[in-house]
């Protein structure tokens, strides 16, 4: 056997549907598999000097995986979208990493030397599919005292996360949770969203056809006072409410991973680069400080340390789940860093397919800031996990990065 | 004094309803109105446009007018799988006056044109199936998408006995040209209503973009977009408005002579529509759409026409007095007895629609081997047309093997003799088999005309027994005569019924009688002929007397079936019935000179053979003109059909008039042979009384 050579994965390109709310909202009449066949076509559409037949692998996540999720949706989405049936595809679960996953699972193979291109993505129409639907917990969890009670509710491991985090007042989760809205109608107005969403046919009997073009979750206009107001379904007088999580959402997202020689070889461009990844197990009823754990993994397998990260992405499945991670590492509840287009309090967090948004996001950031040379993407996962990425922006530019550095110490008066 | 005609109204209307969104689409300044026509009913009730959804449509177009500020484009699509298919024609029965019908076309006339003045780009998105009213939707838009996987595409008026007059006879040739209209709007309309498929409708220039199905709406909108903000430019060929244009008229009329010659109008009025489409203008093109459409509504033809359809498209899928479906068995393998010509096509048939092993026996090792070499070169030829995959290939001609004893039948459910026409041969190879098969095991016989009942009779399982009757050619003629003997079993006569539907056959059920339905009255149809001509009658004048009644001359038909099998076919209904059915001498002596019927060719000419002419003997009687042959024939089919009514051979007269279409190519325009004895009055002035009520199958009285 010869000797074995890794190999760079980059993130070619992604894109998504417009998110939509799960129940009454726009994709109420339009099926899961033909959301994610529409991000995939676009991608194609996108890269016609990608070959289709040259894409090696389809993987596609998605939490529950029966009805039009089911039946392998990775390969299912494949030969709907129109691939070469020589094109195989599998489906994959992470519950909300599942699109992390893909792309990690994927990026595995192409490092290995298994495939040279392959797409990943994840899908998650909640309105179809709730949350655990079908599911069937083994008894033993709770008369071993594995887990509480409470860690089948995310909503509840929230509130036991502001527990652990007595800092993090509801106060704090409402202001960040204004922020997110106010951040991506900021983005929406300037068109820093739209450029990544494929628009999406949908069905309604009632009402005839429409096309999603926007994300319909964000609320712009609302107020502190607004969230302020709503309830705390979970605890009595708590602090989780509608406002400050994420809410229940159907949408796809889906990218394009290669090596970078077959980037090379085919033209394709290079968004991101992959540096490293880690995923970690936390305790299911505080869910939500996972991505802390991850981040360390990832840091530690890369080298690198927080600092050296210059964007964050990170999943906004309730305020008090990201403030923690930024408490943990002592970055402010407001840096510009972090979720610069707003996040999944505003856009939604369609469970599977929310890594891919991160990663989207991320990317388009990279190009806006040459002086950046790290992202990381993170996130929490229902039981108990954190998930985390970290990138390379490849625009980056050491002379700007000096003038960067040098224009912040400058405005925080040279004491870092 | 003129009457006011109120707006048409058909009961029970399936409404497909016009719904209407404004919206968002990038690259677009300003709103893009989306229609989508869906009737509230999945993809198997298509949308069709009857008063009501013409209303609804109009209704959708008065909020798109009333929209602040202006939109900028309106388009039009369907429901899943469907974008619509047409007038609703199940209303017009109900018309029973001009006036009435006048104002079905005009109505749609009026709603159509309003998209056309619409001011501003319109679209239509085809998204599915489209025919008829449908079709002309779309092309009143200014543009228009096809989905790659639309099924059927297809202006089926002149099929059913109408024109495309809401606007097709004038935007399609337009549009495509005179040469393409024509072939579209006739030729495939006559030609058993030969659909378009997507990429043939997107290079004919019907439409402007083909889309993949998969997120065609999406992308229909987008390349909408790209067109209105100019990026992207639709460029059509021009029309060729010369001698091309009268041509394919010509040609056209030559046409639809050879298929109806002249019997059927509709045809020859969308033709004069296409005709006057070259110069007129659209106005004009509008009016005489409507007097055409009119004129068809209020005809006898085009009320047989829906009748028949009615027939092969509802009567044929439910057959009137089949037992319940759930008493039928379950069949896997069938046998067939006999390997020669018709054994094989029903073996190849079985094989492709069951998909179950099938065994041909023969005596003779060198026939069975040439019935299942017939099979398996039949099956290689679909697979060289690109019809069958490999694999599929390979499975078939596994299915199909031989045996030169019967014991190979142990295990068979079902199995068809095809052996000699002789009752005894008949029903010593029923006994053989009984040896073998099991005792529910189906015994069917594909007898021309034989009795059931007797061929049965002498068995240990007469119940088993029952008639599975084919038409020549097998794999083309879609009738299946189903007769149940004396003793046919509930289960047996299910079972056979079941076999039927899945080889897609059109199954009418029959009483045990001399040849049937089909045969019987083909029978008496060429026994009156014959009668006529050896009495004195010029065979010539005989042949011209059926244009527009039978498919086919008489003489050019006897030289189809065979001589020798229209001879026996007389001679067993004549010692069936005695002298109504003739049996003709000259049939006999051309059976012993061994002819292959009246006619020879010489250079593609028709002409009767000399040898024929030679020794066939003319009676006495003055020769009839072609009036007095078409009466007298049609007389004798009153009768017979009547007797056949009275004696049960079938349930109603649309057994009668399905069989015929399906069976022996009988016109929709008659609606098979009872409607024409209708209309001609035959029936009422032979039998005292008509078959069918009137509105049934013809105009209402007002």
């Amino acid at each position: 056997m010869t000797s074995r050579q890794l190999k760079e994965v980059v993130f070619v390109d992604g894109a998504r549907t417009p998110f939509g709310k799960a129940g009454k909202g726009i994709y109420a009449e339009t099926r899961a598999d033909d959301l994610i066949v529409a991000v995939i076509r676009e991608l194609i559409r996108r890269h016609p000097e990608l070959p289709p037949e040259r894409i090696d692998e389809v993987a596609i996540a998605a939490s529950t995986q029966i009805g039009d999720q089911g039946l392998t949706i990775g390969r299912v989405a494949g030969l709907l979208s129109g691939l070469p049936k020589s094109v195989p595809g599998y489906a994959i679960d992470r519950m909300c990493a599942g699109g992390m996953t893909a792309v990690t699972s994927i990026s595995g193979s192409i490092a290995f030397g298994a495939y040279d291109v392959a797409i990943a993505g994840g899908v998650e129409h909640m309105g179809r599919h709730p949350m655990g639907e079908a599911a069937d917990p083994n008894p033993r969890f709770l008369s071993d005292k594995i887990v509480d009670m409470s860690a089948l509710s995310m909503g509840m491991t929230a509130e036991n996360l502001h527990d652990r985090y007595p800092g993090i007042t509801k106060q704090r989760a409402d202001l960040y949770a204004l922020r997110s809205q106010e951040k991506v109608a900021k983005a929406y107005a300037e068109g820093k969203i739209q450029p990544d969403l494929v628009p999406v046919a949908t069905r309604s009997a009632e009402h005839g056809w429409g096309l999603a073009t926007r994300d319909e979750p964000p609320r712009p206009g609302t107020t502190l006072q607004d969230l302020a107001a709503l309830k705390t379904p979970f605890r009595p007088h708590g602090r989780i409410t509608a406002g400050n999580a994420a809410g229940l959402n159907d949408g796809a997202t889906a990218c394009i991973l290669a090596s970078a020689e077959a980037a090379g070889e085919l033209g394709l461009p290079v968004k991101m680069k992959l540096v490293g990844y880690g995923f970690a197990g936390v305790d299911p009823e505080v869910m939500g400080v996972g991505p802390i754990p991850s981040t360390e993994k990832a840091l530690k397998a890369t080298g690198l340390s927080i600092e050296d990260v210059g964007l964050f992405e990170l999943n906004e499945a309730f305020a008090v789940q990201v403030l923690a991670f930024l408490e943990h590492y002592g970055i402010a509840d407001d840096d510009a860093r972090v979720n610069a287009y707003g996040g999944a309090i505003a856009l939604g967090h369609p469970l599977a397919s929310s890594g891919v948004r991160l990663m989207t996001q991320l990317a388009r950031q990279f190009g806006e800031h040459p002086e950046v040379r790290y992202g990381l993407t993170a996130m929490c996962v229902g039981f108990g996990q954190g998930g985390t990425v970290i990138w390379e922006n490849p625009n980056f530019d050491r002379s700007t990065a000096v003038n960067a550095v040098n224009e912040v110490n400058a405005v925080r008066g040279g004491n870092k | 004094m003129t009457r006011q005609i109120a707006e048409p109204v058909f009961e029970n209307e399936v409404v497909t309803r016009s719904l209407v969104r404004f919206l968002e689409i990038p690259g677009l300044a300003g709103e893009f109105a989306l229609i989508t026509l869906d009737n509230g009913q999945d993809h198997t009730r298509p949308s069709t446009f009857g008063p009501g959804g013409l209303r609804s449509l109009s209704a959708a177009l008065d909020a798109i007018e009333a929209r602040s500020p202006r939109i900028a484009a309106v388009g039009v699509t369907g429901k899943p799988f469907i974008f619509a298919v047409g007038a609703d024609i199940s209303g017009i029965g109900l018309v029973t006056d001009r006036a009435q019908a006048l104002a079905l076309g005009r109505q749609g006339h009026q709603v159509y044109r309003r998209i056309t003045d619409l001011a501003v780009p319109t679209f239509a998105f085809i998204n599915g199936a489209v025919m008829g009213g449908g079709l002309e939707l779309a092309l009143h838009c200014d543009y228009r998408t096809l989905s790659s996987a639309a099924a059927a595409i297809a202006f089926p008026e002149c099929f059913l006995g109408l024109v495309p007059g809401w606007g097709g006879t004038q935007l399609l040739p337009n549009l495509i040209g005179g040469d393409q209209a024509v072939k579209v709007i006739v030729e495939n309309a006559l030609n058993q209503n030969r659909m378009l498929a997507p990429r043939q409708a997107a290079e004919l220039g019907i439409v402007d973009e083909l889309l993949d199905s998969a997120d065609f709406l999406a992308e229909s909108l987008r390349w909408a977009a790209k067109v209105i903000n100019g990026s992207t430019p639709v460029v059509r060929p021009s029309v060729d408005r010369g001698d091309a244009w009268d041509d394919a008229v010509a040609r056209g009329r030559a046409f639809a002579d050879a298929k109806v010659n002249g019997a059927a109008p509709a045809a020859y009025r969308a033709l004069d529509l296409i005709e006057l489409a070259k110069s007129a203008s659209f106005d004009q093109g509008v009016t005489a759409e409507d007097e055409a459409l009119a004129d068809l509504i209020m005809s006898d033809e085009l009320r047989s026409s829906l009748y028949a359809f009615d027939l092969v498209n509802k009567r044929a899928k439910r057959p009137a007095g089949a037992p319940e479906a759930s008493l039928a068995r379950k069949v896997a393998k069938v046998g067939v007895v006999g390997a020669g010509l018709m054994a094989g096509q029903l073996a190849l048939l079985v094989a492709r629609r069951l998909e179950v092993p099938v065994v041909l026996t023969d005596l003779d090792q060198e026939r069975l081997d040439q019935g299942v070499g017939y099979v398996h070169r039949e099956v290689d030829q679909l697979l060289a047309k690109g019809r069958l995959s490999q694999d599929k290939a390979n499975r078939l001609k596994s299915l199909v093997s031989g045996s030169l004893t019967k014991d190979a039948f142990a295990d068979a459910d079902f199995v068809i003799e095809a052996v000699f026409e002789e009752i005894k041969i008949k029903k010593s190879v029923f006994a053989e088999l009984e040896q073998y098969l099991a005792p529910t095991a189906v015994l069917a016989t594909n007898t021309s005309s034989l009795s059931i009942s007797e061929m049965a009779a002498d068995l240990q399982h007469p119940e088993r027994v029952v008639g599975f009757h084919f038409f020549n050619p097998v794999a083309v003629m879609p009738l299946l005569e189903v007769v149940r003997g004396e003793q046919t079993d509930d289960a047996t006569l299910a079972t056979a019924f079941a076999v039927a539907k899945q080889l897609k056959k059109t199954a009418i059920g029959v009483k045990d009688s001399p040849s049937f339905i089909v045969n019987r009255l083909l029978g008496r149809f060429m026994g009156e002929v014959s009668r006529i001509v050896d009495d004195g009658t010029p065979i010539e004048v005989a042949d011209a007397s059926f244009a527009g009644v039978a498919p086919m001359p008489p003489f050019v038909l006897l030289s189809l079936v065979g001589p020798a099998i229209a001879l026996h076919n007389s001679q067993t209904l004549h010692a069936a019935f005695g002298s109504r059915f003739y049996v003709s001498e000259n049939l006999r002596r051309i059976v012993e000179a061994k002819k292959p019927g009246i006619y020879s060719w010489d250079g593609g000419k028709q002409h009767v053979d000399p040898d024929v002419q030679a020794f066939f003997e003319h009676g006495a009687a003055p020769a009839l003109t072609n009036e007095q042959v078409r009466y007298q024939v049609l007389s004798a089919l009153a009768e017979e059909a009547r007797l056949m009514l009275d004696e049960g051979v079938v349930l109603q007269a649309q057994d009668i008039d399905l069989a015929m279409i399906t069976g022996a190519g009988f016109s929709f325009f008659n609606g098979g042979i009872t409607p024409l004895l209708d209309r001609t009055g035959v029936a009422e002035k032979v039998t005292g009384r008509r078959f069918l009520e009137r509105g049934v199958a013809s105009v209402a009285a007002g």
